[in-house]
C-alpha cells in the first residue's frame, strides 16, 4: 500500500497532490499514518505500532484505519488498500 | 511508559471560496458540567440517554421574565403552560415562584389539581372539553378559555342546569401580519365571529365575562405582532364597556414566545434573531397602557408563556453508538437519542456540545437517532469534532415539549432528572421499562400458545 507519486507531505499535516491540484488537512495520528506509509509498512505494521503507542485497541484501529485509508483512496491519493 | 490518548485519524479536502461571507461554526467546546455536575457522573448513575433540568435556570427565566413585565405594566399574572412540559417537578418550580397553570385537557387539569394549584387559579384552554370536564372546571371556579360556538352552548346548557355561575373567556384569533395565521382556535376578530361570541355569552347572566384570551402563534420572531394582538383584545374589551358597562378583568396573551434554538432553514442562529423577553413585554404593555382605559379598570394582564422559560433548562445527555461512513463520504454519528426523545429536532437544529476535550480536528456529519426508522435524523449537518463510539454528548436547550411529546416508539423513555440551587440531581421521572408497556396489553386467550 503506497502513496501515488508526487503526493507532497509537509511537516504539519498539509498534504497536496499536484496531479488533482487537491490540498488535504490531517490531524496528527493521520499524518503519522502517512508517514509510516511512506516507511512501506503494511496494514497490520501500522496497527501494531499505532496500538504500543497508543491507549486504544487494535480493533479500533483497524476500524478507524480502514475508514482513514476509503478516504485516501476516495481522495485519490492511494490506488488501492488491499 | 504510559500510552497517549487516541485520536482517530482523519483528512479532509481543502476548499476555498466557502458559500457565503460567514465562517463555518464549530461546536467544539466541550460542556463537561451542568450547574456544576459532571455529565460523566451523572450518565454513570442515570444512564444514557438522561434528561437534565436545571432548576437554577428555570427560576432565573421566571423571574426575568416577570420582571420585564411588572417593571411596566402593573397588573400581570403569569400561568404555567402545562403541555410545554408537565413533569410534576417542573410546574412545581414555576408554582413555587408564583405561577398559576394553564391546561389545556383534563389529563392536565388534573395535574394541576394535584400539584395543589387552586381551581379560580387554573385557566382552562384548548378545543377538547368534555361536559364532564366542564362541570369539573364550573364547581372549582377555573376560568374556563372557550374555543368554539359547541362549547359554548354545551356550557349554557351545564350552567343552567346546575344553577351556578362560570368564569369564562373566549380565546380570540385574529391577522396580526404574520404567517401562518392561527385561525384554527377560537372566534375570529375581523369577521365579527369574536364579537357574536361575547353577545352570546353576555345575554346569558350565569356566564361571567371575565376575560379576553388570544395566543397568536408559536416562535414569534416579532414582538410586534403581540402589539396588534393587544390592541384587537383591548378594541373588544373597550366595546364591552361601552355597550354593557362591563370591564374586562383581565387580557390573556397567551404565548408563543421564541426560546433561543435556531429554527431549521434559518440563516442566522437563534440567539441573534429572536426578540428579547422585553421586547414582548414592551409591545403589549404600551398598547394596554395607551389604550383608553380608566386606571382603575385596567385588566390584568395574564401570559401563558412556556417555551421561552423552560427550553435552556433542558439538557439531553448521551452518547455515541457508532460512528460510519455513507456512500458519499460523509461521517455519520449515531447516538443513542433520536426523535423519539427529541421531538423537536424536526423544527430546531439543536445545538451538540462534546462532553469531553477534544483537539480543535473537527469534521461534518450527519448526526443519527438509534431508531431502525429513516426519519431518525437529528442534525442533517454540523460541524463536531472526532466523536467516537463511547463519547458523550449534551444536546442543549430541549427543556420545551420534547418531555411532553417524546414517543415511546422503538425505544422506552429515559431517566429525567433535576438539579437543584445545592447541585444535588434529583431522579424526577423515572425510565420506563418493558413492564411498564406490558401492563397496558390484554392478549386474548386463543393468541397465547404457537408452535414455530
Amino acid at each position: 500500500m503506497q502513496l501515488n507519486k508526487n503526493i507532497a507531505v509537509s511537516e504539519n499535516g498539509f498534504i497536496f497532490n499536484p496531479v488533482s491540484g487537491d490540498s488535504f488537512s490531517t490531524n496528527p495520528i493521520g499524518q503519522e499514518i502517512i508517514n509510516l506509509m511512506k516507511e512501506q509498512k503494511d496494514r497490520k505494521e501500522i496497527v501494531k505500532i499505532l496500538a504500543e503507542k497508543y491507549a486504544t485497541e487494535e480493533a479500533i484501529l483497524e476500524k478507524d484505519l480502514a475508514d482513514f485509508f476509503q478516504m485516501l483512496l476516495s481522495y485519490q491519493l492511494i490506488n488501492s488498500h488491499d | 511508559m504510559a500510552k497517549l490518548s487516541y485520536e482517530r485519524p482523519v483528512i479532509q479536502k481543502l476548499n476555498t471560496g466557502s458559500m457565503n461571507k460567514f465562517g463555518t461554526r464549530t461546536e467544539y467546546a466541550p460542556v463537561s458540567h451542568i450547574e456544576g455536575v459532571a455529565v460523566k457522573d451523572i450518565i454513570a448513575e442515570y444512564g444514557s440517554p438522561v434528561f437534565v433540568i436545571s432548576e437554577p435556570q428555570i427560576r432565573k427565566n421566571y423571574q426575568n421574565a416577570v420582571r420585564a413585565f411588572k417593571t411596566r405594566y402593573p397588573k400581570v399574572q403569569f400561568a404555567w403552560s402545562y403541555k410545554t412540559n408537565y413533569l410534576n417537578a417542573v410546574c412545581k418550580v414555576f408554582h413555587q415562584e408564583g405561577a398559576w397553570a394553564e391546561v389545556v385537557s383534563i389529563f392536565e387539569y388534573k395535574k394541576a389539581l394535584g400539584n395543589g394549584v387552586p381551581g379560580n387559579k387554573i385557566i382552562f384552554n384548548g378545543p377538547d372539553k368534555s361536559e364532564e370536564d366542564l362541570i369539573l372546571a364550573i364547581e372549582n371556579k377555573s376560568l374556563i378559555h372557550i374555543d368554539h360556538f359547541d362549547e359554548l352552548y354545551m356550557l349554557i346548557e351545564v350552567v343552567q342546569r346546575l344553577k351556578q355561575k362560570a368564569s369564562v373567556a373566549i380565546r380570540v384569533n385574529m391577522d396580526t401580519g404574520v404567517y401562518p395565521m392561527w385561525d384554527r382556535f377560537g372566534f375570529n376578530y375581523e369577521n365579527g365571529q369574536a364579537w357574536n361570541a361575547i353577545n352570546k355569552i353576555m345575554s346569558h347572566p350565569e356566564l361571567e365575562l371575565n376575560g379576553l384570551h388570544c395566543h397568536i402563534g408559536t416562535y414569534m420572531l416579532t414582538a410586534s405582532a403581540y402589539a396588534t394582538a393587544a390592541w384587537k383584545l383591548c378594541d373588544l374589551a373597550l366595546n364591552v364597556k361601552a355597550k354593557w358597562n362591563k370591564p374586562i378583568q383581565y387580557l390573556d396573551l397567551g404565548g408563543g414566545f421564541a426560546s433561543a434554538n435556531t429554527l431549521k432553514g434559518s440563516y442566522l442562529q437563534g440567539p441573534d434573531i429572536i426578540p428579547s423577553m422585553e421586547d414582548y413585554a414592551e409591545a403589549i404593555s404600551s398598547t394596554i397602557l395607551n389604550f383608553g382605559f380608566k386606571q382603575n379598570e385596567l385588566p390584568t394582564l395574564f401570559l401563558e408563556t412556556g417555551r421561552a422559560l423552560i427550553d435552556d433548562a433542558g439538557y439531553l445527555l448521551g452518547s455515541v453508538i457508532a460512528t460510519k461512513r455513507l456512500s458519499d463520504g460523509r461521517r455519520a454519528t449515531i447516538m443513542d437519542f433520536g426523535v423519539n426523545l427529541l421531538f423537536t429536532a424536526f423544527w430546531y437544529n439543536h445545538k451538540i456540545s462534546p462532553a469531553q476535550e477534544f483537539s480543535h480536528h473537527t469534521e461534518d456529519m450527519v448526526v443519527y437517532g438509534p431508531l431502525c426508522m429513516n426519519i431518525d435524523c437529528i442534525r442533517e449537518s454540523v460541524n463536531l469534532p472526532l466523536l467516537s463510539k463511547g463519547d458523550q454528548v449534551v444536546v442543549h436547550k430541549v427543556g420545551a415539549y420534547n418531555m411532553t411529546q417524546w414517543m415511546q416508539f422503538i425505544q422506552m423513555r429515559p431517566n429525567v432528572v433535576m438539579i437543584d440551587g445545592q447541585n444535588r440531581v434529583h431522579l424526577i421521572r423515572h425510565k420506563e421499562s418493558l413492564d411498564t408497556m406490558l401492563q397496558y396489553e390484554h392478549l386474548p386467550q386463543h393468541l397465547e400458545k404457537f408452535e414455530l
